[in-house]
């Protein structure tokens, strides 16, 4: 028996950890490298077991691996417009307490990382943007960033802070319960609260298409978090690869995977994330070529695949129509746990894109029978 | 009673006769996680000994079980398309892949034992 070789577990010789990395060990976690972390792949329980946890009661993820920064101007204005020039979305009409996903364009449209945008709720604390981007990009991200931002403007990161994200249904009542405040939060907002008496900064936002929250607190303080949280009955500690399963049954887009320097925002269906004004006015990098897009379409597009069988299409799998011709390629595709069936995404030929369209997909070498499907698999529970 | 032996790539092959069951080992279940597919060879199929015999699939990715000796498919678990997780609870009885009537006894000398077997997987 032989493993395929897995391109996110390729880590680093000496792997990074997370001030959470002794409570993973403890807890009996399988450790991997990914993104030159030593991170959780998953619990003893397994990664069905922590899917299905997570959709039905509350998860606990350490997602401190990934790059926390602080962009800080004089006033909001100066600070929004500097980031605006890398990035599609809306961030001067961003109001206080909010949050914003948007990508980071090359001069050529394409999406060089994804990333969370928030504004400050507090008014002694406007001009500042609190930004949350992907661990693997993150090196390459920041000297991006720096290189691009006026001299009022400075990139300020994070790097002593650890980030624990808390998934499901049961999130809500969980985080509750030591912090009150959590509770009236509306989704992608953001604001400082004590958490377990520590101050934390918490976004309702995630990455499993559950209702739920993102904390950032001090590395020293992180695992009082963490420990607190683990305490409610409800909480249990959830790996990377439930984390995968339950973002692709979402729909959610891994960077390096389904987005990456070849795709645009557009192909990528994710226009949703490119507010009216930036669409009319442009101003960042490969405008040219998303406002085309935009009025004209795409050659190709992201879909949700439907395998007919219970085979799972992983990543690479080639895409064909029932007469064979090749139009698409696999860019994520596994088990669905909730959906007890394979599921996947990726890019096929505008003309085949159509949800219900019927094709196959190349499994070891057989046609295996699949349609397109809208996304996401499993409806979103987000708090609206 | 019927003699196990082990492959470095933890198949398992339990001969009775000229007749040996295949399946993977504790161990490898272990380490696979999650079994949610499995991908059978069909009966009358001849297997070359390290030629791919089945695939299993976890959550997380794919991999190969390979024929621990040459022989013909003459039996295949079924059951296993409807209930893959049966290879995580019981990969030793249950969750066995496939049956196949060994071509060449002597291949199985190339195989481990129970206890060295044990003691290479202590290696890992």
């Amino acid at each position: 028996m032989a493993a395929e070789a897995n391109t996110d577990t390729a880590g680093a010789v000496a792997p990074l950890k997370t001030p959470l990395h002794a409570r993973h060990v403890a807890l009996g976690a399988r450790m991997v490298p990914f993104a030159g972390y030593d991170m959780p792949v998953q619990y003893p329980t397994g990664i069905l077991t922590e899917h299905n946890w997570t959709r039905e009661k509350a998860g606990l993820f350490d997602v401190s691996h990934m790059g926390q920064a602080f962009l800080v101007g004089p006033d909001h204005e100066t600070t929004a417009r500097a980031l605006e020039a890398l990035v599609p979305a809306d961030i001067v009409n961003l109001a206080p307490g909010k949050q914003r996903y948007s990508q980071l364009l090359n001069e050529e449209g394409g999406i060089l990382d994804d990333l969370m945008v928030t504004r400050s709720i507090d008014p002694d604390e406007d001009g500042a943007l609190y930004l949350v981007v992907n661990a693997a990009c993150k090196e390459a991200d920041y000297p991006h960033i720096e290189a691009r931002l006026p001299s009022n403007v400075k990139l300020v990161r994070a790097e002593h802070r650890g980030l624990v994200a808390l998934q499901g249904p049961g999130a809500a009542a969980a985080l509750a319960a030591i912090a009150p405040e959590a509770a009236e939060m509306g989704f992608m907002t953001s604001r400082t609260m004590k958490v377990a008496g520590i101050k934390a900064n918490v976004s309702r936002a995630g990455y499993t298409g559950e209702d739920g929250f993102e904390i950032s607190a001090a590395a020293s303080k992180i695992g009082e978090i963490w420990d607190t949280l683990l305490l409610d009955g409800n909480v249990k500690p959830i790996g990377l690869g439930a984390r995968d399963s339950l973002r692709l049954e979402a729909g959610l887009c891994l960077y390096g995977h389904d987005i990456d320097t070849t795709t645009s925002p557009i192909e990528a269906g994710l226009n949703w994330s490119i507010q009216k004004r930036r669409r009319e006015e442009g101003g960042f990098p490969g405008a040219a070529r998303i406002q085309r897009e935009l009025t004209e379409g795409t050659a190709r597009v992201r879909v949700g695949l439907k395998p007919e069988g219970r085979a799972p299409a992983r990543e690479g799998t080639e895409i064909a129509t029932p007469e064979g011709e090749v139009i698409g390629v696999v860019t994520s595709g596994g088990f669905g746990p909730t959906l007890n069936g394979p599921c996947a995404m990726g890019y096929v030929a505008k003309a085949h894109s159509a949800p219900g369209t019927q094709l196959n997909l190349i499994v070891r070498g057989k046609p295996l029978p699949a349609v397109i499907a809208t996304m996401p698999f499993v409806p979103h529970g987000y708090k609206r | 009673m019927a003699e196990t032996r082990y492959s470095k790539d933890h198949e398992y092959i339990r001969i009775e006769g000229d007749v040996g069951t295949v399946g993977i080992s504790d161990y490898a279940q272990s380490q696979l996680g999650d079994v949610v597919f499995v991908e059978l060879p069909t009966v009358g199929k001849a297997l070359a000994k390290g030629s791919e015999a089945a695939v299993v699939e976890s959550v997380k990715a794919a991999s190969e079980v390979y024929a621990p000796v040459s022989g013909e498919v003459v039996e295949v678990n079924g059951e296993l398309e409807a209930a893959p997780g049966t290879v995580n609870e019981d990969p030793a009885g249950k969750g066995w892949f496939l049956k196949i009537r060994i071509k060449d006894a002597a291949e199985l000398d190339a195989l481990m034992g129970e206890a060295e077997y044990q003691d290479y997987v202590k290696t890992l």
